[in-house]
C-alpha cells in the first residue's frame, strides 16, 4: 500500500513498507533519543538506591530503574526495525552525536528528588508518550503501549514518596517542597520549545508521528498536575498559576527556554557526569559481552562436533 | 554485541492462548536470548511460556507483493456463511 494512502487512512506503517527517507530518519532520531533517555534516566534515580530510606522503598526503586533499562531495550529494538544497528546508536550517544532528554542533566540532591522525578518527570513523560501509542510507525507505537503501562506505577510511587514527606516532619515537608521547586520548570521544558519555535513539529504531525503540539501537551500536563499539587499540600513555584474559567485551563507563567537550550548545548549541571558514567559503564561491561560471545562460539563448535 | 544475532520474542500470556510476538533482542546464543527475554518482556507476569526465534530464520511474505499474494481470496465470498440466503423462519442454520 502506498505510504500517503496509509497515512491518510490512519493506517500503520510496518518495517518492510516503503517509506520516505525523511520519515525513516526522523523516526530513527526520535526513537534513538527516546531510548537513550531511558538508559541515561537510570542514573539520577540509581544514585539513591543505596540510600533509600527503607527496604520497601529500595525494592520499589530497583524495580523502577530496571523498568527504565527495559524501556530502553524496547525502544532500541523498535529503532532497529528501521535498519540501524543498536551498537551504532550507542556510539552516537557516547560521542554526543545523539541527545537524550535534558531533564536527566539535573542532579538528585535529596531523597525527595526521587519523588519529584516520579511524580513530575514521569508524569510529563506519560503526557508525551500516551499519544505516541497511536504513532503511525507500528513498532514504535507498540513499544510505547508497553512503556505507558509501566510508567503509571512510576508516577504513583513518586507521588507517594512526596505525599509521605509532605505529611511528615517540617524538615521532610521542606525537603519535598524544595524538590518540587527545582523540578517544576525543567519538567515543563520536557515538552520542547513553544509551537512557534519548533521547526520539526509540523512535519512530524503530518507524518502521524506526533499527534499534539508541544504547547497543547504542556497545557495538559499543567491542568493535570495543579490539583495533584494541592492534594500533596505543596505549592508549584509559579505565582501566575490560576484557573482560567474562560479557557477552561490553568494559566501559567512563561517558561525560560534559554535554560533548556543551554542544557541541550551541554551546559546543564550534570551533562558531563551522565555521559562519562554511561561510557564508563559500557566499557566496564565489555568483558561480560566478550565472555558471552566466547562462550556462545565454544558451544557452537561443540554442537557442530557432536 | 555487534555480531550478536537478533532474536524475535514470543510470549504465551496464559495457558489456552497462543504465543504472540512482543519484540526482539540481541543475544549471543539461545539460552542468553531466553534469559534476557524473560527479564525484558515478562517482568510483570506477562507470560507462562517464551519462544525466542533467530530473526534471520523467519521467512516473510513481501509487502510489495501483498496484493498479488493475497487477492486470490478476494473473489471467493462464498467462503463466508453470510453469502447464503436462508429462507424466513429457518433456525439453527
Amino acid at each position: 500500500m502506498d505510504f500517503d494512502d496509509l497515512l491518510a487512512g490512519d493506517g500503520r506503517v510496518e518495517p518492510r513498507d516503503e517509506m520516505p527517507d525523511g520519515y525513516r530518519r526522523t523516526l530513527v532520531r526520535q526513537i534513538a533519543q527516546h531510548a537513550h533517555s531511558e538508559i541515561i534516566g537510570m542514573q539520577p534515580e540509581g544514585n539513591w538506591i543505596s540510600r533509600a530510606p527503607s527496604l520497601r522503598r529500595k525494592a520499589i526503586l530497583m524495580a523502577k530503574v530496571q523498568d527504565e533499562a527495559g524501556h530502553g531495550l524496547y525502544l532500541y529494538a523498535a529503532a532497529e526495525t528501521l535498519g540501524v544497528d543498536r551498537e551504532d546508536l550507542l556510539d552516537q550517544l557516547h560521542t554526543g552525536r545523539q541527545k537524550y532528554s535534558s531533564i536527566f542533566n539535573y542532579p538528585t540532591l535529596t531523597w525527595a528528588d526521587v519523588g519529584a522525578i516520579g511524580w513530575l518527570v514521569d508524569g510529563a513523560a506519560i503526557v508525551n508518550q500516551v499519544p505516541l501509542c497511536r504513532c503511525s510507525y507500528g513498532p514504535y507505537a507498540r513499544a510505547m503501549v508497553r512503556v505507558c503501562k509501566e510508567e503509571s506505577f512510576h508516577q504513583r510511587q513518586g507521588f507517594e514518596i512526596l505525599h509521605t514527606l509532605s505529611h511528615g516532619t517540617p524538615a521532610q515537608r521542606a525537603m519535598a517542597q524544595d524538590a518540587v521547586d527545582r523540578y517544576w520548570w525543567p519538567s515543563l521544558m520536557m515538552f520542547g520549545p513553544p509551537d512557534d519555535d519548533s521547526p520539526n513539529s509540523a512535519q512530524s504531525m503530518a507524518w502521524g508521528i506526533k499527534r499534539f503540539s508541544n504547547d497543547d501537551l504542556r497545557q495538559r500536563f499543567v491542568d493535570m498536575t495543579v490539583p495533584q499539587a494541592e492534594a500533596l499540600g505543596l505549592t508549584l513555584p509559579d505565582p501566575e498559576i490560576r484557573w482560567n474559567e474562560e479557557r477552561g485551563h490553568y494559566d501559567f507563567g512563561t517558561v525560560d527556554f534559554t535554560e533548556l537550550f543551554e542544557v541541550i548545548k551541554g551546559n546543564g549541571p550534570c551533562n558531563q557526569q551522565r555521559l562519562a558514567h554511561r561510557v564508563g559503564a559500557h566499557e566496564d561491561g565489555a568483558w561480560v559481552r566478550e565472555a558471552a560471545s566466547a562462550y556462545a562460539a565454544k558451544q557452537a563448535v561443540r554442537e557442530g562436533a557432536a | 554485541m555487534r555480531d550478536w544475532p537478533l532474536w524475535e520474542v514470543f510470549v504465551r500470556s496464559r495457558r489456552g492462548l497462543s504465543h504472540v510476538h512482543v519484540g526482539s533482542l540481541h543475544a549471543p546464543d539461545a539460552e542468553m536470548a531466553l534469559r534476557n527475554a524473560r527479564d525484558v518482556y515478562t517482568r510483570r507476569q506477562e507470560g507462562v511460556s517464551l519462544w525466542v526465534v533467530p530473526a534471520a530464520e523467519i521467512v516473510a511474505s513481501d509487502p510489495g507483493e501483498r496484493d498479488a499474494f493475497f487477492d486470490p481470496a478476494d473473489d471467493k465470498v462464498y467462503r463466508h456463511p453470510t453469502f447464503y440466503n436462508v429462507p424466513e423462519g429457518v433456525e439453527h442454520l
